[in-house]
């Protein structure tokens, strides 16, 4: 597309956003919440995952390099802006900030959380319940695992209220305002799901079941 | 009245495009009813700074006097606004002046406002009606769509609204809410309709509309309370379907 290069770029960032990278984090929230059932349970449902018909196709198309665009055009976004919340300290503009800053933080906690997981899996790993309890174990990392559920579950959830407006489906301030509370909503019901995850890993009692 | 009522200004100031701002303090006599605008003229009379220095006068721009020009627009205790609606007996003093300085500073608070009109030529902000010969009469606008219209066209490119953008800076060459709401307004009439996608195409160009990132001040700020953000969320569908045409085709042109 040599035509209007940075409207598609600009779009294609906020379609990826949604599909695939918003989609996966849904996918992969509701895996993780296997945890909540036992070991093997999340054993089990990691083990499928992984045994997916052309898993590596899947990653890379599905994950790695949408993920990746998504990212690094975002932090050429992120950068472009000059955030002005102290003297325009309005909801919007706060989310606007919010949505700079989770962003940017999750490129270096997903960096880490692939370097720490898929990578190390690719190395010969196992990737299952007692790799996350592990990880987990440590306080430095449950907090930070936590800043990383958190700040997707925000990114996804703001990003899916700006898609609607940068696509125009929400037109009036009033489709907006209801696309806020549904916003709200999404980011609530997904931190449930993902804390949730995360607590379950720290339950001795769940590792053996 | 023994004693006279004062009123403290600290002013921004900068000698000329290149130098590097200052600020100088001033106190005048206070009258009633002043603007801002009104106090700038006492400062100029007497260019005395509080510390007893004499200075230049302040360099501002003015013009109708009535908010509906924007060009005395500047930074009042913060935020952009006009210096003429900008009465001195509502604001909490000292009153601070700074120029806009999204825009390059000519000199003190005067700015240079060139790229929104720049913009408005980008996207062709008005109604082409010439010929070589006498087109007769367009076709009408409904009442009731004129109306709607004319909250649109009361913006006066006055700057607040790209001045409040996070979007808008020396950094990226993002076109502002202004001109975007000015495409709605003429894509809105029935002549201009005619040019739709021409300015929709320009809207969609580099530096265009997808650059918005949602902050939502614009609409916040705007001293003639045109609805900037749904003409934003508007004019994304709008380009929405014309990338759609562009790639896919249409005779709907």
């Amino acid at each position: 597309m040599p035509q209007n290069q940075e409207f598609f770029n600009r779009r294609l960032h906020s379609l990826l956003g949604v599909i695939p990278v918003g989609v996966f984090l849904i996918q992969h929230f509701i895996i993780n919440h296997f945890a909540v059932y036992g070991a093997s349970s999340f054993n089990a449902a990691a083990h499928f995952m992984e045994s997916l018909p052309f898993r590596y196709a899947l990653e890379i198309f599905v994950i790695f390099l949408p993920l990746l665009y998504h990212a690094i055009y975002g932090l050429y976004i992120a950068f472009l802006g000059k955030s002005n919340t102290r003297r325009y300290g309005f909801f919007r503009n706060i989310m606007f900030m919010l949505q700079r800053v989770t962003g940017v933080f999750l490129v270096i906690f997903i960096a880490w959380h692939v370097w720490e997981t898929r990578v190390a899996a690719a190395f010969g790993a196992d990737v299952n319940y007692d790799m996350m309890a592990d990880i987990l174990s440590s306080p430095f990392m449950l907090v930070f695992y936590i800043a990383g559920v958190l700040a997707a579950t925000f990114h996804f959830a703001n990003g899916l209220w700006s898609f609607a407006v940068s696509w125009g489906l929400t037109v009036t301030p009033r489709s907006q305002k209801i696309m806020t509370y549904v916003s709200i909503t999404v980011f609530l019901v997904l931190s449930y799901i993902g804390i949730r995850a995360i607590i379950a890993f720290l339950d001795p009692a769940l590792a053996n079941m | 009245m023994s004693e006279q009522k004062t009123v403290r200004f600290i002013v921004t100031r900068q000698d000329s495009p290149d130098a590097s701002p200052y600020t100088e303090e001033f106190e005048i006599p206070h009258r009633e009813n002043m603007n801002v605008i009104s106090a700038l003229m006492e400062i100029r009379r007497n260019p005395v700074t509080v510390d007893g220095k004499d200075s230049a006068p302040v360099v501002w721009d003015m013009n109708c006097l009535e908010e509906v020009c924007g060009a005395c627009s500047m930074v009042i205790n913060g935020k952009p606004r006009q210096s003429c609606t900008a009465l001195v007996d509502q604001l909490d003093q000292p009153i601070r002046l700074e120029p806009m300085k999204t825009f390059p500073v000519v000199r003190d608070l005067v700015v240079d406002r060139s790229r929104m009109f720049d913009s408005l030529k980008k996207v062709k902000a008005w109604i082409p009606i010439d010929g070589t010969y006498d087109l007769g009469p367009g076709p009408r606008m409904a009442e009731n769509k004129r109306q709607w219209a004319y909250e649109l066209s009361k913006c006066m490119t006055c700057g607040v609204c790209l001045e409040a953008c996070p979007n808008v800076n020396s950094k990226s060459d993002f076109i502002g809410p202004a001109a975007v709401s000015q495409v709605r307004l003429f894509n809105a009439h029935p002549t201009g309709e005619m040019n739709r996608e021409e300015r929709l195409n320009a809207l969609m160009g580099d530096g265009g509309l997808s650059n918005c990132g949602n902050s939502q001040n614009c609409v916040q700020a705007c001293p003639k309370g045109i609805p900037l953000t749904t003409s934003i969320a508007a004019l994304n569908r709008d380009m929405t379907m014309q990338s759609f045409k562009n790639f896919f085709g249409s005779d709907k042109l």
